[in-house]
């Protein structure tokens, strides 16, 4: 299959030149041929997918109706709910479960027509940074199979960059769009936070999860925001704050435009390859007549400890919800409700997530919530204003995403601190509420991809959306091909 | 700080978890490590910084809070029993409290 662009799927269905039914059917035929090696998906029922496309093509013969992604396939990530489709949040947990809600997200996608693809793959509850904790299958990357596709939402990752779909939906709560993304050679947004609504994505920290966008173009990436974005009251933390039309404003110049580069994020642990990639960026930036500006972030170094105070603290209370009463797995027998408790959740979950889940509880814990989640809060304050004070010089930040390129499976995945110090640069952004994206701007020599990432100001997605779009414009990237 | 495999005990049983007697010990030894590294935190002057909770909150955010305490269609009974383990007529069941 052509590596269609979600706006040239939805000129040739809204044009009539091709059906919804075709475009569903030719993505189908893709993850056919391509999935049983990837794994990026969990769960594709193709006769619902061809329904579903079939009801796009009678609302685009409807000459009065407008929709902007008629026809486009997309993956979900399964931590995000689909009415009646199962959603498992990679967990034997809720291996089972089947939503009876659709989240605010995909009802707005399939108001404007696109056609959800399929449940992608992801570690267990979003918590990890590899894919290789989801409980039923590693997604591989499709430009070196013995490595991973980045985590959590690899599964989403790998379907946009293989041609399943030409956008994803994922989720953030630590870099788990950004990672996958720039591990991958997609675009990769996490937007600010309260910007797209959390109803439906299934919670891990309250204060952190987003819902992120994966996409092979800044222009389609802002067509699919405007679409998803905006307060939703079935969500009281999305912000009242009005959706641009992202996709309007997103070729205007980008010439003198401020960025900042923070020193904290070129430090010792950035591999040279990434290192070298990236400073070949920032000139390219430059070239595109924007001034570089350094700048600092003085509690970076604190990030990961902060988010690991506080992401298990609250992913520690969520997923109190798994008791196994009212929905997911139940041990057979249980002599009595708390047996039913323990022996239902520690055979449900799997390892990590317990081991966040212990974290999360300590941390809260009478005696020690002041001294562990109090001051996370606080030293949280802190790492927000740095970025507030920064972003009075620039209009946007540069830096990687990640410290290395896509890593071995299972080269850290017994090594839980090895695992979350790949967050370093990533993290920030949740923690500080802001939008970021990964944009892909080169291959290391083994062949891996890299993504330079682009933060801005909270709720200045339109900023960081034009900036990537002129480097997108001006500095392609030649991949070499895919392993499948 | 430290912290005990009786402590890990403890926690187990606030998070309604089980563990054997193997994964304690692997566990306990994890746990130590990630405190360890989150120690640091100490280090950082949190001398009069408010704690953040919704870190992107605007200033009018208060007017969105409530609506009209008025009906509205919610999700119907059969739906939210339809992934239950054990359903019964319109209730969850489980084994005895007591």
């Amino acid at each position: 299959m052509n590596l269609k662009s979600a706006g040239e799927i939805r000129e040739a269905v809204s044009q009539k030149k091709a059906s919804a039914v075709e475009m569903a059917k030719a993505a189908l035929a893709r993850i056919e041929a391509a999935d049983s090696v990837l794994r990026a998906f969990i769960t594709v029922e193709p006769e619902r997918v061809l329904a579903r496309a079939c009801e796009v093509d009678r609302l685009v013969g409807r000459s009065e109706s407008n929709l902007p992604l008629a026809g486009v396939p997309i993956a979900v990530k399964d931590n995000i709910c689909t009415r009646d489709l199962r959603t498992t949040c990679g967990s034997k947990i809720l291996e089972d479960f089947i939503p009876p809600y659709n989240a605010t997200a995909i009802e707005r996608l399939e108001r404007a027509g696109a056609v959800v693809i399929g449940k992608a793959n992801c570690d267990e509850f979003a918590m990890g940074s590899s894919t290789e904790n989801s409980a039923f299958q590693v997604t591989r990357n499709p430009f070196d199979l013995e490595r991973v596709a980045g985590g959590s939402s690899g599964g989403s990752a790998v379907a946009v960059a293989t041609g399943m779909a030409p956008l994803a939906l994922g989720s953030e709560t630590g870099g788990s769009v950004r990672q996958p993304a720039s591990f991958c050679n997609v675009l990769g947004l996490k937007p600010t936070y309260g910007r797209i609504s959390r109803y439906g994505l299934v919670a891990f920290a309250s204060s952190l999860d987003n819902i992120g966008l994966f996409a092979t173009t800044p222009r389609d990436m802002a067509v699919l925001l405007s679409i998803i974005a905006g307060r939703d009251e079935h969500d009281a933390t999305s912000a009242p704050v009005p959706v641009p039309d992202y996709a309007a404003e997103i070729g205007r110049s980008v010439r003198g435009m401020r960025l900042g580069i923070p020193r904290e994020y070129f430090g010792a642990g950035l591999d040279l390859a990434v290192k070298s990639i990236i400073d070949a960026a920032l000139r390219n930036a430059e070239f595109l007549g924007c001034e570089l500006v350094e700048v600092s972030l003085p509690h970076t170094e604190y990030a990961i400890a902060d988010y690991y105070i506080i992401a298990p603290a609250e992913a520690s209370s969520n997923l109190a919800r798994y008791d196994a009463v009212r929905y997911g797995y139940r041990v057979s027998d249980p002599q009595d409700l708390s047996e039913m408790y323990k022996r239902s959740r520690s055979f449900g979950f799997g390892a990590e997530v317990k081991r966040r889940i212990m974290i999360g509880t300590y941390a809260l814990s009478s005696g020690y919530y002041e001294a562990y989640y109090g001051r996370a809060m606080r030293v949280r304050t802190l790492i927000k204003h740095d970025f507030e004070k920064a972003f009075e010089g620039v209009d946007a930040l540069l830096t990687p995403v990640s410290p290395t390129p896509a890593f071995r499976i299972g080269e850290k995945v017994d090594d839980p601190l090895a695992m979350y110090l790949s967050d370093i640069y990533t993290v920030t952004a949740n923690l500080a509420g802001i939008p970021a994206l990964s944009l892909p701007c080169g291959f290391t020599p083994q062949g891996l991809p890299v993504g330079l990432q682009i933060m801005g100001n909270q709720f200045q997605e339109g900023t960081v959306l034009r900036l990537a779009e002129a480097y997108f414009q001006a500095f392609p990237v030649a991949p070499p091909p895919l392993k499948v | 700080m430290s912290i005990s495999r009786a402590e890990v005990i403890k926690i187990a049983e606030l998070a309604r978890l089980h563990f054997s007697d193997a994964e304690l010990d692997e566990f306990t030894a994890q746990f130590q490590r990630i405190l360890d590294y989150i120690e640091q935190l100490k280090r950082v002057n949190i001398k009069g910084v408010e704690p953040t909770s919704h870190v992107s909150l605007t200033p009018d955010f208060e007017k969105f809070l409530f609506r009209e305490d008025e009906v509205r269609p919610s999700l119907p009974v059969e739906e939210s029993l339809s992934n239950a383990p054990d359903p019964g007529e319109g209730h969850f069941r489980v084994p005895k409290v007591l």
